[in-house]
């Protein structure tokens, strides 16, 4: 997939997620005239403006109107165009919801929604600003698919791969630059299937996002300091979620985090617990990301220690949920 | 005249039947949205059954005029007019809102024939109609689109948004309805919360704004002659004063019809009352047409 790509490690570093997503809409605008593209007065921080400056005919920002934006988008999907659509990730996923919802996932449109700003990556801009409850959204919308990239190259996949599924797409990217997780989009990305960034057998810090690269960092500091075995998944895909890479963890390591910069209920811990609920293992568990409680201002990274989402904040969880107590075996019988 | 005299008195026929249908329909549903049902049948018959290029028998047919109904919950009104145009089977209206039937209440475009947006939500359809109506000239089609609003649902943030994007982007192909029947659930809209100076508000929003009486077949048709005749890059509303519930007269302009259950004795007085108003409207239609 992807063919015909040529990023590099030298852009990795000179583009922020953003501009990754505005060139892939480029190509994918010389590529396929149905392609449109729509904003609410975010061309350029959104970067979908890169696709309306080659091509302004297919261009329609809305003003600040998100809800007109989605709704416009569902007409143009049900006249045969493939509308992408970018706004803030709090905006397109509260705002519009009702838009996303009753015109876009029950017909079953193809829209794409990049949704950027995501998680709480618009930093000094606080909580009206952040994106901390959108997995749990569009994740209970049927239809939708929702992927949230951990950096630029994943980016490129994704947005790659909501041209190439028919359906409603949500995507959330980060605002500005991400930690590099990928020096190339040739890595295999597959829709749907979580990618194993370390393996490991003590515990699994299933990450998604931002947190993916956070989650690497603290996998190879606990191998050092504490020889421990920590097996990494990148979670790009919540949904749908890849289930059968979740049992595994439970089953081969019977520890384990999640790692998202969202609420802690809705979305990837909550996605993970039902998979572990639906399976009747015990597993020790923690749920890392905002703990039902509002952002605050600050920079991103400060932002992500505050939450505990850092790689210090994962090293601390490992540490404290490799001291759990969980089901050893799956005699049920020897349970208090 | 927009209309000979026989093509009135046809589209007159076609109203009176499918105004029968709306409220047999509603008696075999057991209840239904008759009044905002009723307000706006002249605009859906003279749209399916003078205007509209549609094929009943290829209904994905990309060059097809397209209608967003956006007061979605007169499918009462929609759904027989789409059965009548052959879209879909009679039969279906007889389990309409029953469960597991295709048909109910707000209709599903991926169940429903013909169907080429499904509304309900209020306020989506105008935002819905310009997407669709920009569409056609991304793909550089002819098609026509229409949209019919109900008055209260003009409450809505979303419709006044999509108002300003018809005419920001010049959406011209597309023709606008509200039918203003002045009653929404809770009361007269006046009351509820006011909409006058309602035909000033379009003209402020970048519309051309043409007032008819919307159950005159002929002034209808005259309205949307001159939206298909606009020459500007100014979007055109057809602001179709109405009449909840027109024709059966013993619910008609009262604003708790908004959704009603009929029993067997007001189901029978609103047939007899339908065939006065046919007779009166037929009448006009003689006197009147040319």
């Amino acid at each position: 997939m992807a063919s015909g790509l040529t990023y590099t490690a030298v852009d990795s570093t000179a583009l922020s997620t953003a501009e990754y997503y505005g060139k892939t809409m480029v190509e994918l605008g010389a590529e396929h005239p149905e392609i449109v593209a729509l904003t609410a007065d975010l061309a350029k921080s959104t970067k979908i403006g890169m696709f309306g400056d080659a091509y302004p005919e297919r261009f329609f920002n809305v003003g600040i109107a998100e809800q007109n934006m989605m709704s416009m988008a569902a007409g143009m999907a049900k006249a045969g165009l493939v509308p992408f659509v970018s706004t803030f990730s709090v905006f397109a996923a509260l705002r519009a919801a009702d838009q996303v919802h009753a015109d876009i996932c029950y017909q079953n449109c193809d829209v794409k929604i990049i949704a950027t700003h995501g998680g709480t990556s618009f930093g000094q801009a606080g909580s009206t600003h952040h994106a901390i409850v959108d997995f749990a959204v569009e994740r209970a919308f049927p239809n939708m698919t929702l992927i949230c990239p951990a950096d630029g190259m994943e980016t490129v996949n994704a947005v790659r791969a909501a041209y190439e599924n028919p359906g409603p797409f949500y995507i959330r990217i980060n605002r500005g630059f991400d930690r590099v997780v990928y020096d190339s989009t040739d890595y295999g990305f597959q829709l749907g299937k979580a990618q194993e960034m370390r393996p490991g057998t003590d515990i699994t810090v299933i990450a998604v996002g931002s947190c993916v690269f956070q989650a690497c960092q603290a996998a190879d500091f606990l191998k050092n300091s504490d020889g421990l075995s920590v097996r990494v998944l990148n979670m790009h895909t919540l949904k749908p979620l890849d289930v059968e890479a979740v049992q595994k963890a439970i089953l081969d390591t019977r520890r384990v985090i999640t790692v998202e910069d969202h609420n802690i209920i809705g979305g990837l811990g909550s996605a993970v617990a039902e998979v572990m609920a639906d399976m009747g293992k015990g597993c020790a568990f923690q749920r890392l990301g905002w703990q039902d409680s509002f952002s605050t201002i600050g920079l991103h990274e400060d932002l992500m220690s505050l939450a505990g989402i850092d790689s210090n904040g994962i090293i601390a969880a490992v540490r404290e949920v490799m001291k759990k107590d969980f089901e050893l075996d799956d005699d049920w019988e020897d349970e208090v | 005249m927009a209309l000979t005299k026989q093509e009135w008195v046809a589209l007159e026929q076609k109203a009176n039947e499918l105004r029968n249908l709306c409220l047999d329909t509603t008696h075999w549903a057991g209840s239904g949205h008759i009044g905002g049902g009723m307000s706006c049948m002249d605009i859906l018959t003279i749209l399916y059954f003078k205007y509209m290029q549609v094929d009943p028998a290829n209904p994905n047919w990309p060059d097809r005029d397209r209608l967003v109904l956006s007061k979605g919950h007169a499918g009462i009104a929609w759904a027989p007019v789409l059965v009548s145009k052959g879209f879909n089977d009679a039969e279906q209206l007889k389990t309409f809102n029953l469960t597991g039937s295709k048909m109910g209440m707000h209709l599903d475009s991926n169940k429903v024939l013909g169907v080429d947006a499904s509304t309900g939500s209020l306020g989506h359809g105008l935002p819905i109609a310009v997407g669709t109506a920009l569409a056609a000239r991304v793909q550089g089609k002819k098609f026509w689109t229409y949209c019919i609003m109900g008055d209260g649902e003009c409450d809505e943030g979303e419709i006044w948004e999509g108002a300003m994007s018809a005419a920001h982007f010049g959406v011209t192909n597309l023709v606008c309805f509200v039918d203003r029947n002045d009653c929404m659930i809770d009361g007269k809209t006046e009351d509820v919360m006011a909409l006058e100076p309602f035909a000033d508000k379009w003209r402020a929003f970048g519309f051309i704004v043409k007032e008819v009486d919307g159950q005159n077949i002929n002034e209808l048709a005259e309205a949307i002659d001159f939206a298909h005749a606009n020459e500007t890059n100014q979007p055109v509303l057809i602001l179709a004063n109405t009449v909840k519930g027109a024709g059966v007269a013993n619910i008609e302009g009262d604003y708790r019809w908004h959704y009603g259950a009929m029993d067997e004795a007001s189901y029978q007085q609103g047939k007899d009352s339908l065939e006065s108003y046919y007779q009166a409207r037929l009448a006009r239609a003689e006197k009147e047409g040319k």
